[in-house]
């Protein structure tokens, strides 16, 4: 089974049919199940989540970019920081970055005031943290490799039938 | 006045490709699903899209060398050592043409004497017999069989050999059948190749869509390497087939006089798509290789699909087609694509299309994402059942 081919099948497709699935790896349906189980307990697969565009659904949503600068600790670095950050529900995602701030982490709320609220009550006040530098995300272009709000972006201008 | 009279009888002779005529009948209906299509789904790379736009911007819109822009010959031959172990010289060996389609046409031009013999193997994309014919030539046909899974064996060759033969012209990966030849396949053939000192047009587009071993070309035979004149572009591989931009390889002597023709009629190919094809060759290959799995994928799962709706299908190891066996059904491969349009709205191209021995075959391209070959499946599943019902 080529394990590869399978998470990058998944990754474009989460829903696809492992009847399907099995078909296009040419394997068998059993093996495709046992493979995608062992891949979850692995923790190599975590999830398989939709990719919603919001804006469309009419539900507010704001987004905002944060980067956050920190004091390393002594044993820690920076991982007990960043855990005491991540573990906010608010949280979407976070990076260790290069660069001017340690962390970037990435914050979803319904208004840019729930957002500052958190930012100012709770992530600038975890211990370490030496400042912030919020980003609100104005518009969604692109996300995990989907162009949002392009209409007909999957347009097929061939002709019927070519030789 | 009859017009028709005024033609050149051999142009009026020539018949209007069958896939044309399917065409026509497809276009009459609404939401036809096809599976007819021989050009990739994909867009091309941006990469190139912007080289080439970059190069409008930068006003680099003139005539190119008849023979290409040299750093884009550079840059083939790079390709065609890197990909393929095969050694040419950018100076002497290459020349950009309008596609594949004018690579054919010229090269055919410029070695084909009055009655001289071209061998084409059955079933075989449409243009190869009027691109003969209008060069002069006269067409002998070799049929390959699916038993032989479409390759061309050393009898087959020798069989159709006669003291007229100029030339032979292949096509592997192939169009319509998805058939190859390994190093191995080719192997029995060079001998015969040499012997009669037969020119090999190889008509290599689809070289990168092979699943398995890696693509063989006659050219990489050292032997016969300066009989062969190869044909390839940027059309499949590239996803590029509007930009209309293929090349030839051949030895100094056939290039030289294969060129006068260019030169004459097409003086050089447009200067854009040159542009956009060297940044494709220095920077695509992550692009042509990402594409080439999702082939590979939709190919898996079309043949799956099609055997398990009863019609017998080949793993084909390259090109965009399988080829279904559709015998068992009594029809004809004509018969067979109107009733598979008219009653489920799917098209796709008779074998017949393609020569007699493509008769009993239909040509599905997968050039279509798994969604879309999904939905054709279930539709043409449904279609069979149907028929299997009513002819029980």
């Amino acid at each position: 089974m080529e394990e590869k081919v399978l998470l990058s099948l998944l990754e474009k497709n989460a829903r696809r049919d492992i009847k399907d699935l099995a078909d296009i790896l040419q394997e068998s349906e059993e093996n495709v199940l046992e493979t995608m189980t062992k891949l979850e307990k692995e923790k190599v697969i975590n999830g398989y989540h939709t990719l919603i565009n919001w804006n469309r659904a009419n539900v507010d949503r704001v987004s905002a970019v944060i980067e956050v600068s920190c004091q390393p600790e002594r044993d820690y670095g920076y991982d007990r920081i960043a855990s005491m950050i991540y573990a906010y529900d608010e949280v979407e995602s976070m990076y260790l970055m290069s660069g001017k701030s340690e962390f970037i982490v990435m914050i979803e709320g319904k208004t840019m005031q729930e957002i500052a609220n958190f930012v100012g009550a709770k992530l600038a006040c975890v211990e370490g943290v030496t400042g912030t530098s919020t980003n609100f995300v104005l518009k969604k272009y692109k996300d995990s490799g989907i162009v949002l709000d392009e209409e007909d972006h999957q347009s097929d201008d061939r002709l019927i039938v070519t030789p | 006045m009859n017009y028709e009279e005024l033609m050149n009888q051999d142009v009026v002779e020539l018949k209007p490709s069958g896939i044309r005529k399917f065409f026509d009948l497809a276009s009459t209906k609404k939401d036809v699903i096809s599976l007819g299509v021989g050009e990739p789904d994909f867009a091309t790379p941006w990469n190139i899209c912007e080289a080439a736009i970059y190069s409008i911007k930068s006003k680099k819109t003139h005539y190119t060398a008849n023979s290409g822009l040299l750093p884009l010959r550079e840059e083939i031959c790079h390709y065609l050592d890197r990909q393929y172990d095969l050694k040419y010289d950018p100076k002497k060996n290459v020349i950009v043409t309008v596609g594949g389609s004018e690579a054919i046409d010229i090269s055919l031009r410029a070695i084909i004497s009055p009655g001289d013999e071209v061998i084409l193997l059955q079933p075989c994309y449409v243009a190869y017999e009027p691109a003969v014919i209008l060069a002069g030539g006269v067409v002998k046909y070799i049929e390959l069989t699916s038993e032989n899974e479409f390759k061309l064996t050393k009898e087959m060759l020798e069989n159709a050999i006669t003291p007229k033969t100029k030339a032979i012209l292949l096509n592997f990966p192939s169009n319509p059948t998805g058939g190859i030849m390994t190093y191995e396949d080719y192997l029995p053939l060079i001998d015969i190749i040499k012997e009669h000192q037969l020119i090999v047009l190889s008509d290599e587009i689809y070289a990168e869509l092979s699943y398995e071993d890696k693509h063989c070309s006659p050219a990489n035979f050292e032997e016969i390497k300066d009989q062969v004149i190869l044909i390839s572009g940027f059309s499949k591989a590239f996803a590029m087939t509007g930009w209309r931009l293929g090349y030839l390889c051949a030895n100094e002597t056939f290039v030289k006089h294969i060129l006068k023709i260019h030169q004459y009629v097409i003086m050089s190919a447009p200067s854009s798509a040159q542009y956009g094809a060297i940044e494709g060759l220095k920077n695509g290959q992550k692009y042509v290789d990402a594409m080439v799995e999702q082939y590979r994928q939709r190919r898996n799962y079309i043949v799956n699909g099609f055997n398990r709706i009863g019609l017998p299908t080949h793993m084909p190891k390259g090109a965009f087609y399988i080829f279904p066996c559709i015998k068992k059904t009594g029809l004809t491969s004509v018969e067979f694509c109107e009733k598979l349009l008219e009653e489920a709205n799917v098209a796709c191209v008779p074998g017949s299309a393609f020569g007699e021995a493509g008769e009993g075959f239909i040509r599905v391209s997968y050039a279509y994402s798994i969604e879309e070959i999904k939905v054709a499946l279930e539709k043409i599943g449904k279609f069979m059942e149907q028929f299997n019902e009513n002819h029980e």
